[in-house]
């Protein structure tokens, strides 16, 4: 069991006050709150080690790289990854997703198929729709069920030879539904596709084994695992790293450098061009080790019993309908409340102290999928309880009351 | 007709007579229904204001030599937030309107819907609006 309270005495904004009421954090899809572990590791580094890493002789670079190099060496054994250099620091999720796609032009070529899902982040649909046209290779979708789940028979049926890529979220930021990645990925490899998975949803959430899923890359966002933001990892396999060609030109990626010709530097460096987020990799190291103190196992089992009391809970609520009613998913719950406009309930329950997100979550197709403007989403974090919950509930049904 | 000052005073007055927020919301979405709800023809996309969270359409038109405004939204509140703006604006002249001063929204209590990163997107239909009476400023003259 955990011990919550001592847990959120770690997250110091937790204790903050929201329009003049204590606040509730349920927002944590967008990001996570970080423990005073983190923030102190960010303060640590600026005021004892802040030095230029990899290429300095004198003591402080040494002390800063080695402190970088053991987070990349704490971020593969967190998730299961054979070698450390196939640890990318990148600046984010995002960055990640377009480091692949960017030079994905060597694993798809012209008349090729890309298959994406419907229920994709914009991050993850945008630089495979550039791809495709730039090689000119068509992109297919996977469509998803009522229920949220993925629709797996028109899966099996998308794929042929000519799929040279599948791109799908592990968990789906716009209704919390985890999608069957493994199956995915089989199915992908059977007909020779490469794989990415984006895990911004699931990293944090969920104990993540890179070896298991099998994917070609995995992408994570080392915010939403109580980490800083401008810090986001890419995991490869050697294979599909060392096939895809570096995204960015510059120092620290290089080998040797003429004006006739360049060689790139082994993994990792030839994807961290320029000088990285130092103080975020190492700041990520201690995200980790708070994570792992706290017990990713313990964590999962916590945010589905969230899951599930707060399912049960919104349900009370008259009109109230679920998008994504399924269990098999993370700790985020996407609905509406009869036609009122989910920014009109934001805004109520944001008055009363409650983060919640409204709008598209960037995830255009899926709004347009279940024909609404969009929804008010409720994620929760291990550091979340019960009692907020019932304070999110109550404050629901005020908002109704007030715009009913 | 009072002058948009007058109106603006006058609404200032009248949230202040709340003393929580619920309450000036609560008059807000009351505000909301009372807005001159925009023709249907005019209910297009390209009416749409951008910036905005919720849809929200705005029209304008001139009777004489002063604008008349109309609008819609599909969110209770952005609705509210729009007919404040309207009833303070609508039936003035071009150049009143583009010299209109915004202060009296943080007067009222709503000074967080201001913020340009706020979703309601108050600050786009600030700008439509005084767009509408550029537009029929260069018609008059």
């Amino acid at each position: 069991m955990l011990d919550i309270q001592k847990i959120r005495a770690d997250f110091p904004i937790l204790n903050r006050e929201v329009n003049g009421r204590p606040l509730v954090y349920f927002d944590n899809a967008a990001t996570s709150q970080k423990p005073q572990q983190v923030i102190d590791k960010i303060v640590e580094y600026y005021t004892l080690y802040n030095a230029n890493i990899h290429r300095g002789v004198h003591a402080l670079s040494q002390e800063a790289t080695d402190l970088f190099e053991a987070s990349r060496e704490k971020v593969r054994a967190f998730f299961n990854i054979p070698q450390t250099k196939q640890v990318i620091f990148t600046s984010g999720n995002t960055h990640s997703i377009n480091a692949v796609a960017s030079g994905a032009h060597v694993f798809v070529q012209k008349g090729d198929e890309v298959i994406v899902s419907a229920v994709e982040h914009h991050s993850n649909i945008v630089p495979w729709q550039m791809l495709c046209e730039r090689v000119g290779a068509t992109l297919k979708v996977i469509p998803v069920l009522d229920n949220g789940e993925l629709d797996m028979k028109t899966y099996e049926e998308l794929l042929n030879d000519k799929t040279a890529f599948v791109v799908v979220n592990h968990v789906s930021n716009a209704l919390g539904v985890t999608n069957p990645v493994e199956e995915i990925i089989k199915g992908a490899h059977k007909h020779g596709a490469m794989t990415l998975i984006d895990g911004a949803q699931s990293c944090g959430h969920m104990k993540l084994d890179m070896q298991a899923i099998n994917a070609d890359f995995y992408t994570m966002a080392g915010h939403k695992m109580c980490g800083p933001t401008g810090i986001g990892i890419l995991y490869g396999t050697e294979k599909a790293l060392n096939a895809l060609p570096p995204y960015q030109g510059g120092g620290e990626m290089i080998d040797q450098v003429t004006f006739e010709h360049t060689t790139y530097a082994g993994l990792p460096h030839k994807f961290e061009a320029g000088t990285p987020n130092i103080a975020g990799g190492i700041a990520l190291g201690a995200a980790v080790d708070y994570l792992n103190d706290v017990g990713m196992d313990h964590i999962a089992a916590y945010e589905h019993e969230l899951l599930v009391y707060g399912t049960q809970q919104l349900k009370t609520i008259e009109g109230l309908k679920i998008f994504g009613d399924v269990l098999n998913k993370a700790a985020v719950i996407s609905f509406n409340v009869t036609t009122l406009h989910p920014y009109d309930i934001g805004t109520i329950v944001d008055k009363l102290g409650i983060a919640v997100r409204t709008g598209h979550h960037c995830a255009q197709p899926v709004m347009e999928r279940y024909e609404v403007p969009g929804t008010v989403r409720a994620s929760f974090a291990f550091y979340n309880t019960k009692e907020e919950i019932d304070i999110m509930v109550q404050a629901l049904q005020r908002a109704v009351s007030m715009l009913s | 007709m009072a002058s948009i000052q007058e109106i603006q005073n006058d609404i200032v007055d009248e949230f202040a007579m709340f003393d929580d927020w619920m309450d000036r919301y609560e008059y807000m979405i009351d505000l909301g229904k009372s807005v001159p709800v925009i023709d249907d023809q005019y209910k297009t996309d390209e009416n749409i204001i951008k910036g905005c969270q919720s849809k929200v359409w705005v029209h304008a038109d001139l009777d004489e030599d002063k604008v008349k405004f109309s609008a819609d939204s599909d969110a209770i509140i952005t609705k509210g937030i729009i007919a404040i703006l309207i009833r303070a604006w609508s039936g003035q002249k071009p150049a009143d309107i583009i010299a209109a001063d915004t202060a009296f929204i943080d007067q009222i209590g709503l000074k967080e819907h201001l913020s340009p990163t706020r979703a309601n997107g108050l600050v786009s239909m600030i700008k439509q609006l005084k767009m509408y009476a550029v537009a029929y400023q260069s018609q008059l003259s």
